[in-house]
């Protein structure tokens, strides 16, 4: 077989179910793309969706996006590439993921092979791991213990490119992967074909993020990366936007602590020696990644633990004498409900978030003093159970609501609701709890199926 | 002599959670020039933004100049993980306004 001499590759949108527009796509699919890629996935939106098993992005966003890279995919035989399924890519997001797949198989009438690949960690493995003392802390996360991993869930770790490889020389045409290396799914392919591995997962880092790296950015835009013997060019999909040197350039300090070094499954990327070179078009040509493996093949854990159940309420004050006062009067109230707490036996904690002061930082905030009329306050009750949630929102709620601080001249009411009702329930809590590098020192670690997605029904 | 704001010298002042333990800065600056009077000059330092933040220097994790973007970046220990309970900014996206003050 001849060698290729560029591999192009569709990235349709930073995060599935972020949206595209229509006309970015076909442009991408008349360029006749080798590979339509999609990253799913991320820790960003905190714990609780990997915990809960949910997923962070809305499913009819979700189904349309991947029903029309499926339906173009599929008939025109561009495998697709999907990494981190469901957001936080353990069993649980990926079901939910085959379940819309076969779904748009049936009501598009589409046939295909997919190769489904499982991030999920079996805890006895990690522990056993931990025992012989090679679990290692990433770079400001506490040591793992027996007890926090006996309490974690839903562990899983993010793949590399090798069980994509492995789906797709299985002659998938749809490769759908559990939580991933998010370069990894533009990558595993052109790797695969000879591509040099530095540039390909280079390219998928911008990829990833698909339009937000142009100018001007956005999340929910399509762009093309062609990859090429020596170098990679970016381009984008609507003529709205484009790629510059620094627009390229500076997408590699996105999210990242340090630009220079991307770390990832097995290795590293040095971006270094790069050089960005601005092409006609909007383009941008990118030269000199390279690929570092580390001596110990590692991959990176990802799991949470239950701390309890949260109630909130939403309220706010217009009350200048309040306002003044804020800080002394929440002190009061919670002061004031101890003994109540005690008494009923509610363990639990509630804390108030006053917008208009200290919301965003908290401590760190360095004005003091606010100059608003108005702050909103959210009362955050966290207890061990839901109704013990509700019993503690709605006891600080009320105890605010009728507070009488010195001073006080308005004398109906000290809080306004918007909502009816005022509290509401936000179900599960969790924290991180893994995040921590594990040695891989065999294949297998994570488990695949191949599934017959078969729309066409056979005639009787 | 009359200092000048950074935002003279910067196009881009923002904060991202880099994974749930860290927060990391970017400043991007608008030419070759700012960057260099930035870098030279060490008009920010990990002393600086501890004391912006409130925070010990050891928190301070990384103060890296990355000349491909005319840009620094600044990586903090973040005081609590993303999510915890009590936490107040999942992303960390808004918590660069202190960085706004600085002055060259």
């Amino acid at each position: 077989m001849k060698k290729m001499t560029e591999f192009r590759v569709l990235s349709p949108t930073a995060i599935l179910g972020y949206g595209f527009p229509e006309a970015s796509f076909m442009r991408g699919i008349r360029r006749t793309p080798h590979l339509i890629a999609v990253d799913a996935g991320s820790t960003d939106p905190g714990p609780y969706y990997l915990g809960a098993g949910k997923s962070f992005t809305n499913r009819s966003n979700v189904k349309r996006d991947l029903c029309f890279m499926l339906k173009e995919g599929v008939r025109r035989n561009i495998p697709v590439v999907i990494g981190s399924a469901g957001g936080s890519g353990a069993r649980p997001h990926v079901d939910w993921c085959v379940a819309i797949i076969r779904e748009i198989a049936r009501e598009e009438k589409l046939s295909f092979t997919m190769g489904v690949v499982y991030a999920d960690i079996a805890k006895t493995m990690v522990r056993a791991y931990l025992r012989k003392n090679r679990i290692v802390p990433l770079d400001c996360v506490p040591r793992l213990t027996k007890t926090v991993l006996d309490e974690s869930v839903n562990i899983v770790a993010q793949m590399g490119m090798e069980p994509i490889q492995a789906a797709l020389r299985k002659g998938c045409g749809v490769v759908l992967c559990g939580r991933c290396y998010d370069p990894a799914v533009f990558a595993a392919l052109p790797v695969q074909l000879g591509f040099d591995k530095g540039l390909a997962l280079h390219m998928g880092k911008i990829l990833e993020c698909a339009a937000i790296a142009a100018t001007p950015g956005s999340g929910a835009d399509c762009v093309l990366g062609t990859l090429k013997q020596g170098s990679f060019v970016l381009e984008t999909l609507n003529p709205a936007r484009s790629f510059t040197k620094e627009s390229a350039a500076a997408h590699t300090l996105y999210e990242k602590s340090d630009p220079y070094h991307l770390p990832g499954p097995g290795g590293t990327i040095d971006i270094s020696g790069c050089s960005f070179t601005e092409l006609p078009g909007g383009r941008v040509e990118v030269r000199g990644s390279r690929y570092v493996p580390s001596e110990t093949y590692f991959v990176k854990l990802e799991g949470v633990r239950r701390t309890g159940y949260r109630t909130i309420s939403v309220a706010g004050t217009r009350d200048p004498v309040m306002i003044k006062n804020i800080d002394s009067i929440l002190e009061s109230v919670t002061v004031q409900v101890r003994p109540m707490l005690k008494r009923e036996k509610i363990p639990g904690n509630a804390r108030f978030h006053v917008f208009g002061k200290n919301a965003i930082m908290g401590d760190r905030e360095p004005i003091k003093k606010t100059a608003s009329h108005e702050l909103g306050i959210v009362i955050d009750a966290v207890a061990a159970t839901q109704e013990s949630a509700d019993t503690l929102c709605s006891l600080i709620r009320s105890t605010l609501l009728h507070y009488g601080y010195p001073g006080r001249i308005s004398t109906a009411g000290n809080l306004a609701f918007p909502f009816s009702p005022s509290d509401l329930r936000a179900g599960e809590v969790f924290e991180f709890s893994v995040y921590h590098l594990m040695p891989v020192e065999k294949q297998g670690l994570f488990k695949s199926i191949v599934l017959t997605c078969a729309g066409q029904r056979k005639a009787p | 002599m009359k200092k000048t704001s950074i935002l003279k010298a910067a196009r881009v002042i923002r904060s991202k959670n880099s994974g749930p333990y860290e927060l990391t800065f970017d400043i991007i600056f608008k030419n070759k020039r700012y960057f260099h009077l930035f870098r030279k000059r060490n008009i920010i330092t990990r002393k600086k933004v501890a004391m912006l933040y409130r925070a010990n220097e050891d928190d301070v994790l990384k103060i890296i100049y990355f000349e491909p973007a005319y840009a620094m970046k600044i990586t903090l220990k973040r005081w609590m993980p993303s999510g915890h309970a009590g936490e107040s900014d999942i992303y960390g996206a808004q918590q660069h306004a202190p960085l706004l003050g600085i002055t060259f």
